[in-house]
């Protein structure tokens, strides 16, 4: 069981650079984000608000679709799935 | 933060008055360089200037400076390293267009006179030039049309690849116009928000490639100021009562008054009161449905309208653009297909100017927004045409046609009715 994430420029200095992380054994989004805290301390509170909820200016897809459209934190997230973490401000 | 070059302080002339880039959001702040997004929190970031060096601007300065947007060049985040001597576009008084419309004082802001025909040439001189200051080589961006053409346009006059994607599904005429200048063109299939995704995760790949509206985001956004400058210009040094801009990513409209801030601010022009209006097109009006609905949020829509230059479905500025229309007392509207289509009529025929659909969907909001009374037909109004309309010619193909054909005689020419008036 391993899901790709693709970690934006900016979240990269907690990755130690790295473009692309695997995380086994999560099956929705808010437990892949656990998961890749605890790999990589601190990742989770760029992508989330003090409340735990998506932040406003960044857009999370699960393969092509975007969890604001499915079921936010609670998307599955299968084996062999990519995760993609974007800036929401971009374009225009 | 990637930071192409060690020490920002040595930035500083290349850079104009701009000191450094803050977040929007939270207000963290980073050296100049690449990026548009906070570490901390994903906001968008803006250019922080040197208030010091701004404050030394003044009209003198300014009427000294070349015939070009560059005239503004002291409140801009770049000096002109590319330079298609882009903008001072006319600023047309609209008297027969008012007098249809029974309003008062009316001007149009004409930007398609730029040399790719649409304001888009303005972001793109400034991201151009901040891109090749920053050490890039390649430029490139996610594209309705109007940018494809200015990004490809600057990168040939300055040596630089470009890499252009659009939808597949763009007008003939934006292809053409992009394709000509050489550079690579990459059609997706699927809408400008799939092409806008796919960029912000190529920008994470390609870090060697200047993305105009994605990594270069704070730079180019802020030579959309320069039509508010040009206008307050125009009008001697003034604000006009109410203005009328076309919102895609809502970019535009932000930085429209905050152009008019600054001059405020900078005792350029008095800081009389204004009111910022929108305009979209009902197939795509994310922010004019959450400007009714009351909401702070825009939802994002999948667009269907011909105005395919205002196809953004999940605009990037949309809840700033709200912010700024609701502060100014302002309005969003939005119009059918077949009122951008009258709405290009209109304009071309009372004022003989050709505007792309983005001029149409402006016009015909003005229009709706003159019948809800919600814009004051007594108070000076100004509206922006963005593009030029022969890059559109589909949309108005059906209704502009020859009056009548007839053969080379006289006979014919005396039948058709063509004499009478």
């Amino acid at each position: 069981m391993s899901v790709t994430v693709r970690v934006p420029t900016i979240l990269r200095s907690l990755t130690g650079g790295a473009s692309e992380v695997s995380v086994d054994g999560a099956s929705t989004l808010v437990e892949l984000l656990d998961k890749l805290d605890a790999d990589h301390p601190g990742i989770k509170g760029r992508v989330l608000d003090e409340s735990g909820k998506l932040r406003r200016f960044v857009n999370v897809y699960v393969g092509e679709e975007d969890v604001r459209f499915a079921g936010g934190l609670e998307t599955p997230t299968p084996d062999g799935a990519t995760v993609s973490i974007i800036p929401a401000v971009a374009g225009g | 933060m990637t930071t192409l070059l060690a020490n920002s302080r040595d930035l500083g002339p290349t850079f104009g008055a701009a000191a450094n880039l803050f977040c929007r959001e939270c207000g963290a702040t980073y050296d100049l360089g690449p990026g548009n997004a906070c570490e901390q929190c994903f906001g968008p970031l803006e250019i922080g200037y040197d208030s010091s060096l701004l404050s030394l601007v003044t009209r003198e300065s300014i009427e000294a400076g070349p015939r070009t947007m560059w005239r503004y060049g002291a409140l801009l985040p770049a000096t002109p390293v590319v330079d298609l001597q882009v903008g001072c576009t006319r600023l047309v008084k609209a008297d027969n267009l008012a007098r249809e419309l029974g309003m008062k004082s009316l001007w149009v802001k004409d930007d398609s006179g730029n040399p790719t025909h649409s304001f888009k040439d303005r972001v793109v001189a400034v991201a151009a030039s901040a891109a090749r200051s920053l050490g890039f080589n390649v430029l490139s961006c996610a594209s309705t049309g109007n940018l494809a053409n200015a990004v490809a346009a600057a990168a040939a006059r300055a040596g630089m690849r470009s890499v252009v994607f659009i939808p597949s599904d763009l007008e003939a005429g934006k292809v053409v116009t992009t394709a000509v200048y050489g550079g690579t063109l990459v059609a997706i299939d699927g809408t400008y928000d799939d092409v806008n995704r796919l960029c912000a995760e190529v920008a994470g790949e390609q870090e060697d490639w200047a993305f105009v509206n994605v990594n270069v985001r704070p730079f180019y956004a802020e030579g959309s100021k320069t039509v508010g400058f040009e206008i307050a210009e125009q009008l001697g040094w003034r604000l006009p009562q109410q203005v009328v801009v076309p919102v895609a990513s809502g970019a535009l409209l932000t930085k429209v008054d905050k152009a008019w801030r600054e001059f405020a601010e900078l005792g350029l022009v008095e800081g009389t009161p204004y009111k910022v209006f929108g305009a979209q097109a009902t197939g795509c009006s994310p922010v004019s449905a959450a400007f009714k609905a009351g909401h702070d949020v825009v939802q994002p829509v999948r667009p269907s309208t011909i105005a395919k230059s205002l196809a953004i479905g999940n605009p990037a500025d949309g809840v700033y653009a709200l912010d700024v229309v609701r502060r100014t007392g302002g309005a969003v509207a939005d119009v059918s297909d077949e009122e951008v289509v009258a709405g290009i009529q209109l304009l071309a025929r009372t004022e003989g100017i050709f505007g792309e659909t983005a001029g149409g969907v402006t016009v015909a909001c003005l229009k709706a927004l003159l019948a809800s009374g919600q814009l004051d037909p007594e108070a000076e109004t100004v509206i922006l045409n963005t593009g030029d309309g022969l890059k559109t010619l589909d949309a108005v193909a059906p209704v502009a046609k020859p009056t009548t054909t007839i053969k080379p005689s006289l006979t014919e020419f005396r039948a058709s009715g063509v004499a009478a008036p």
